[in-house]
């Protein structure tokens, strides 16, 4: 295999396996925010346990993410050289603001988080709850911002030519509010808080199922099926605004979510297909005219396909990017039907009556996880053949010096330690998970002597 | 070309990476320094006491090799680029160890079977000891200088090339400073028998820093291209190797007195001078081409734009005291010695 490709692999393996872990940090932390504020508010030790037994799992899955995430950072200079140098001025600054505005926060009050229960009041302890979201939210900012410029360029000239051209800021903030990164934060911090609300609703469905820590899990499940509620309805409406976007300043890359082909014309809408990148026809389920109503409020309204395109010019994998994106959205409806109707049985007072509904959010926690995974495949496959849109190809951005061998050494250590690290990572959450928030056998009424 | 206080702004920026590195390197000095003692702890308690001696600080420490990296990406990318795409396999295991070392924090006291415990305290010595070892053949390398033609062009070897006996013993000196700064580290964080067992395995760091340093200050003497005469030209420099062994010196002094913080500033500034030695070794050189001079990364034709530098150089005026205060209140709040609960690892 050449560089190239292998790079790739590289680079998507090791940013998929990074991205189980952040979102996850960001949900459980809003999650935590909520519980340790409520316990200072009512007094009520119960959210104490619970923010403490979601602080457990809380510290395992922002370790990996550190671990894995500092990997990310310098993998660029190793593995996209060309890249590294062609945007260094712009991309860099957004990592370096990262570091010292976001990474600083969290990483320094994580310390207090985990270990100062002892040592610091409770408000100030609550302080470092808050500190550390912000912080992970901060970082995710930065982190899209950097990504976005990737898929629209703006507040930057190119200068020089060749090997020495390279991309220079030109407006700071046009750089950081550049045409998609609004849009594209909030998805992202949306998916991230579904991730952690579902995982918490997943356990508490598990102790619901089991009879366990009945008491604490319906108040934690009732937290969390708020915020999942919520932000379900809202990343519908981030999703529309963000494809909107994709449809002014990614043509191309819209044009393969739908398997759009023809240059000007209506576009239809997919429940689901296949693209037949051959013979460039969609064998599937579709409202006609649907996409075009969607962009353009008129089912009859033209729609740029990927044949306006130079083949060289578009995206390569289109039924791969088709379907990501239809996976993602189908996830993302089948999640609004399900929080829906659960928030609907809450106010009818019957939600934890059901069983099988119980089961369903018990596995659900997988869902977020996929949509999150398949929604950047399509955002990142859809942005190719480019590494920064229309100006640097990706078969040019690799590290020329690096070969091969290099890359397939490098991948398969990384292979064998990361399934290493999720087999502990699923072991140990799947062993404090069984273990509980306390040992109920012991000390059935523990929390009740507090209330 | 843009300048403050009459310094142009890639100098500025140089100083605020080597400003970086250096913090990286004291903090995480004694965090890798105390790991690479690890195996030399017999008991499983003590073991575990060394590891919640860093245990809420090691994340907050590692944040200056993040910031570190970032800082040099984004001012200086065309060095980030060519050294990290050179040093290929270096790299790869320094951030692989990383995460093994990560690992071994987290997981090692989650369990109680002994085999487990083994396992995790073997990989946590291992990467330790490897990670501070491969940051000094990385440096060590670069004091080299790479293989570099025309536009950077790396045509050096690119499998275990970077293990030549020069930046083997640069690896040597890191690992014994670090010894040095953890076991200190570890003497102010401890009592009784663990702290007695330090007292001992110090004096041994400080012969292994001592002998490495010595060896590897006379290699560069010798078969380092063009050191003496960078001082010829400004011998007032010289005062820094004097001053790294004045530090260094000290430390003995004040362990015997169990002045223990003060002996832990004295080692920290020992790194600190070595590193400005550094610096004005290679300034305004980043990475020398051992080919030619002039297809060298310098701080000039590696440096992002006036613009790009002159918005960082605003975000670390606005940043760092930030991070200072943090970073503050976390040492304030876990100062004195380890007391192990119901959160620790």
């Amino acid at each position: 295999m050449d560089v190239e490709i292998l790079a790739r692999i590289q680079f998507a393996f090791t940013i998929a396996f990074h991205y189980i872990y952040p979102p996850l940090s960001i949900g459980i932390g809003l999650i935590m925010v909520i519980m340790e504020g409520l316990y200072l508010k009512t007094g009520n030790k119960q959210y104490e346990i619970l923010t403490r037994f979601w602080l457990k799992i809380f510290a395992i899955t922002f370790g990996i993410g550190v671990a894995t995430g500092i990997i990310m950072e310098f993998e660029f200079g190793t593995n996209w050289a060309v890249y590294s140098r062609y945007v260094g001025d712009i991309f860099g600054s957004a990592l370096a603001a990262e570091g010292l505005f976001a990474f600083g926060l969290e990483s320094t009050f994580l310390g207090i988080l985990l270990f100062g229960w002892n040592r610091v009041s409770p408000k100030v302890h609550f302080l470092s709850t808050i500190m550390v979201f912000l912080g992970s939210m901060f970082s995710a900012v930065w982190i899209v911002v950097a990504n976005s410029w990737q898929q629209t360029p703006a507040g930057y000239h190119i200068v020089g030519e060749g090997f020495n051209a390279r991309a220079e800021v030109t407006d700071f903030w046009a750089m950081v509010f550049n045409p998609s990164s609004v849009d594209r934060v909030i998805h992202v911090w949306q998916g991230a808080l579904l991730a952690g609300a579902f995982l918490v609703l997943s356990v508490h469905a598990y102790y619901l199922l089991k009879g366990r820590y009945v008491e604490i899990s319906k108040k934690a499940f009732k937290i969390a099926l708020a915020v999942a509620t919520i932000f379900s309805l809202t990343q519908l409406l981030s999703g529309h605004s963000s494809a909107d976007g994709v449809a002014v300043n990614q043509p191309a890359k819209l044009a393969a979510m739908e398997g759009h082909y023809e240059k000007s014309a209506p576009a239809d809408l997919y429940l689901f297909g296949w693209v037949d990148n051959e013979t460039q026809e969609v064998t599937g389920i579709k409202l006609p005219g649907g996409l075009s109503f969607l962009v353009h409020q008129d089912f009859k309204a033209p729609i740029t396909g990927l044949n306006a395109f130079p083949e060289n010019e578009r995206p390569g994998q289109v039924n791969a990017v088709f379907q990501f994106y239809h996976i993602m959205i189908s996830i993302g409806m089948f999640l609004i039907a399900l929080t829906l109707y659960a928030s609907f049985l809450w106010w009818r007072g019957t939600l934890f009556d059901k069983k099988w509904l119980l089961h369903i959010f018990a596995f659900a926690v997988l869902l977020p996880q996929i949509a999150n995974q398949v929604g950047w495949f399509a955002a990142e496959m859809g942005r190719q053949p480019w590494i920064v849109y229309g100006h640097l190809r990706t078969d040019e951005g690799f590290s020329q010096e690096v070969s091969a061998n290099q890359i397939l050494f490098s991948l398969i250590l990384f292979l064998v330690v990361y399934a290493v690290l999720f087999l502990l990572f699923i072991y140990s959450v799947n062993k404090k998970i069984k273990h509980g928030p306390y040992d109920e056998a012991k000390n059935p009424d523990e929390f009740l002597k507090y209330v | 070309m843009e300048t403050f206080l009459g310094i142009d702004y890639p100098t500025l920026w140089y100083l605020v990476v080597g400003l970086l590195f250096s913090g990286y390197a004291v903090l995480e000095g004694f965090d890798y320094g105390a790991g690479s003692w690890h195996l030399f702890f017999k008991k499983d308690l003590s073991r575990r006491i060394a590891i919640n001696a860093i245990g809420p600080l090691w994340d907050a420490n590692q944040v200056w090799l993040i910031i570190g990296g970032g800082a040099l990406f984004a001012g200086f990318p065309v060095m980030y680029a060519t050294m990290l795409s050179a040093m290929y396999i270096p790299f790869m295991l320094f951030l692989l160890l990383l995460v093994l070392r990560s690992s071994a924090i987290k997981f090692r006291s989650a369990e109680k079977m002994l085999w487990w415990r083994k396992t995790w305290d073997i990989v946590y010595f291992t990467s330790n000891v490897l990670i501070a070892f491969l940051l000094g053949v990385v440096l060590g390398n670069i004091l080299q200088g790479f293989e570099l033609e025309e536009n950077f062009s790396y045509k050096g070897g690119i499998f275990f090339s970077f293990l030549s006996p020069y930046a083997i013993m640069a690896g040597f000196t890191t690992l014994s400073l670090f010894m040095t700064q953890g076991a200190i580290f570890l003497l102010l964080k401890t009592e009784g028998r663990l702290h007695a067992r330090l007292t001992f395995l110090l004096k041994k760091g400080m012969i292994f820093f001592i002998s490495s340093f010595a060896i590897t200050s006379l290699y560069t003497l010798i078969f380092i291209h063009g050191v003496t005469d960078k001082f010829k030209e400004q011998p007032l420099f010289f005062i820094l190797p004097i001053l790294a062994f004045l530090a260094v010196a000290n430390v003995p002094r004040l362990v015997s007195k169990k002045k223990y913080f003060q002996a832990l500033i004295f080692s920290s500034l020992t790194m600190a001078f070595l590193l400005m030695l550094v610096a004005f070794q290679l300034y305004p050189v980043l990475l020398p081409s051992t080919i030619d001079p002039t297809y060298s990364v310098t701080i000039y034709n590696a440096a992002s734009s006036q613009k790009s530098l002159g918005i960082m150089l605003t975000m670390v005026v606005v940043g760092a005291p930030l991070l200072a205060g943090y970073l503050i209140f976390l040492y304030k709040t876990f100062n004195g010695k380890v007391q192990l609960d119901d959160t620790s690892y």
